[in-house]
């Protein structure tokens, strides 16, 4: 097995998900399955094979850079930005502590 | 034809219809709910949201241009992954009940701008992941032609609203195979362009170097039709071509002339007799329609799942760090700080495939072993588009099942990731080689105890060789009935039947 349950606990912090006790060892042997399966591409000779990020633009030329410049068409008013907020005050997204308060 | 078999018409006779004036609107519009829908979609659950008032409003708009606009009162249902104002964009996800995006995807003002109406959001697999729509936090859609049978996945709403005849054209999305392996299952076209040709702006990212915005029709003309409207530079999204996209008008020149692949390996094991019995119709037919077989090895798609699920899921981790619980969509209501209130939130709001795929993910680009899975799988692709360079120095276009199955039971792949990850091996190539792909339908399965299941396969093609790819859909759209009924046929869709 590629990954174990420590690694479960780990990658999912970092992911910011929780796992429950009884699914860790099971998660461990799905994404195991799955990366050993990945080990097939150590088969494969990749002498030469640059990474490939983005498929396709190769032929026709990099992406292009846009202006510096306000984009009016995509420019939303604080009230549509807020809109779909599960809470906001004034003109701001609403969130539970950030820091701990040292002096309240 | 009567009002009332309006819904059996393709796109672009329905837009000529609308255009001259013998058809409103409204009643093009309608023609998918008032007909068709009754019959189907309680069964079927093709359609994730939907709005009477909403059409209604966009049939008036369209109006105004019903005499020249080339889709003129074409309805068109489109996957719940493409933001639209006036309907709900959740993504088949808990993570976004109830969200509206403040802004159209691009691809959505251009419908409206070449006067099709947007009839409401298909069913999908959470964010796209999945390839049976089963992973829907709205529920299955199944498959028309067996209710028992999934209508593949990920854009498995659209593709089975357009089978059974909700609409003549659909929009999907495809990361490794999400419009070309539904299309199958369900017995339609599906097109996924060559990779920046259709903006992705709007389009909620799940792995955005591989995601392309794809079409669902009928007919291969009417592919064509939305293709033309649809594809092209867009300044909101960096990653479409520059130059125009390729002519696509003379979609029914023909294949006279043109040499198309024939990598029998990839099927000489693991593929169902019936898809083979496809391939091989559809090779007869090419070849009498003028078209010469170029048989040689090609590599085993084993290579590419592999790459594809370290590169989609380093993409989708990333993408969906996004969904936090602040900006929009679903928040968990106990979180005493910030950092549980991610956690919870994401935990409740993603269900067990998306979740999976991040932690997969994430550990593919985790200090220490990024080289090892990440920057391999980056080679690996590399790689990859050489194979399919090198083919296509040989041939114009390259015959390939689109899925290794006919369509599977509901609950037949639920449980085992790895085997439901395999069913899109011959589609995910595509999507890492930036190529265009299109599934073209060829007639039913005999009936041997079970209901006719829709037939199909994938024809490949460089990158810009949309024209190709529909030249060859065209000829087996005509010629592959004419092979399997034993006599010249009009290109009528094999329409499902309910039961």
């Amino acid at each position: 097995m590629s990954i174990d349950r420590e690694d479960v606990k780990r990658i999912a912090e970092l992911a910011r998900l929780e796992i429950p006790e009884d699914r860790i060892e099971r998660t461990a042997r799905e994404l195991s399955a799955v990366l050993d399966y990945a080990a097939a591409l150590r088969r494969l000779d990749l002498e030469g094979c640059e990474p490939t990020v983005f498929a396709g633009l190769g032929a026709a030329g990099p992406a292009p850079l846009r202006a510096d410049a306000l984009d009016d068409v995509r420019r939303l008013t604080p009230e549509t930005a807020l809109a779909a907020a599960p809470e906001h005050e004034d003109d701001a997204f609403l969130v539970p502590p950030v820091v701990e308060n040292l002096n309240p | 034809m009567s009002g009332a078999d309006v819904w059996r018409l393709s796109a672009t006779a329905l837009a000529a219809r609308v255009r001259a004036g013998d058809l409103a609107v409204a009643d093009a519009v309608e023609s998918g709910w008032r007909g068709p829908a009754a019959a189907w979609e309680a069964d079927v659950h093709a359609v994730a949201h939907t709005d009477p008032g909403a059409r209604a409003a966009a049939s008036s708009a369209a109006a105004r241009d019903r005499r020249t606009a080339p889709l003129a009162g074409v309805p068109v249902l489109v996957k719940d992954n493409l933001c639209t104002t006036d309907y709900p964009t959740t993504c088949g996800s808990r993570i976004l009940a109830g969200y509206r995006p403040p802004y159209d995807a691009t691809v959505i003002g251009r419908l409206r701008d070449h006067g099709a109406v947007v009839i409401g959001k298909g069913n999908m697999d959470e964010f796209a992941m999945g390839s049976s729509t089963e992973f829907s936090a709205y529920g299955p859609t199944r498959n028309p032609y067996d209710l028992g049978r999934v209508p593949g996945g990920s854009s498995g709403g659209p593709a089975a609203a357009v089978a059974y005849g909700l609409c003549p054209v659909g929009l999907g999305s495809d990361t490794g195979g999400s419009v070309r392996q539904p299309a199958a299952f369900c017995g339609v076209f599906g097109l996924k362009p060559t990779y920046g040709r259709l903006s992705r702006y709007g389009l909620v990212a799940f792995g955005s170097s591989l995601d392309q915005v794809g079409i669902f029709a009928r007919h291969a003309g009417d592919v064509a039709a939305t293709y033309a409207a649809l594809a092209g530079p867009d300044p909101h999204d960096a990653t479409t071509r520059q130059t125009p996209a390729p002519d696509v008008s003379r979609w029914d020149r023909g294949v006279a002339g043109l040499t198309f692949g024939w990598p029998a390996n990839l099927w000489r094991e693991g593929v169902e007799p019936d898809v083979v019995e496809g391939l091989e119709i559809a090779a007869v037919a090419l070849e009498r329609a003028g078209a010469r077989r170029v048989a040689f090895d090609f590599m085993p798609g084993e290579y590419a799942v592999a790459t594809y699920y370290l590169v989609a899921t380093a993409e989708a981790s990333s993408n969906l760090a996004r969904f936090d619980g602040v900006r929009y969509g679903f928040r968990h209501d106990d979180a005493p700080d910030v950092r549980a209130l991610y956690t919870r939130t994401r935990s409740a709001g993603f269900g067990p495939e998306v979740q999976r795929r991040i932690l997969l993910g994430t550990y593919a680009l985790s200090a220490g072993y990024y080289d090892a899975y990440y920057l391999t799988a980056q080679r690996a692709r590399t790689r990859i588009r050489r194979e399919y360079e090198a083919a296509f120095a040989r041939c114009d276009c390259m015959l390939m099942p689109a899925s290794p199955t006919l369509p599977f039971r509901l609950g037949e792949k639920t449980d085992d990731p790895l085997a439901m990850y395999l069913s899109d091996i011959f589609t995910i190539g595509a999507n890492l080689a930036g190529i265009p792909g299109l599934t073209v339908p060829v007639g039913l399965t005999g009936a041997n105890g079970r209901p006719p299941l829709p037939r199909a396969v994938q024809v490949l093609g460089p990158e810009d060789a949309e024209p190709v790819l529909l030249a060859a859909g065209r000829a087996l759209e005509v010629g592959g009935d004419t092979i399997r009924l034993g006599a010249a046929h009009d290109t009528e869709f094999a329409w499902p039947t309910k039961r």
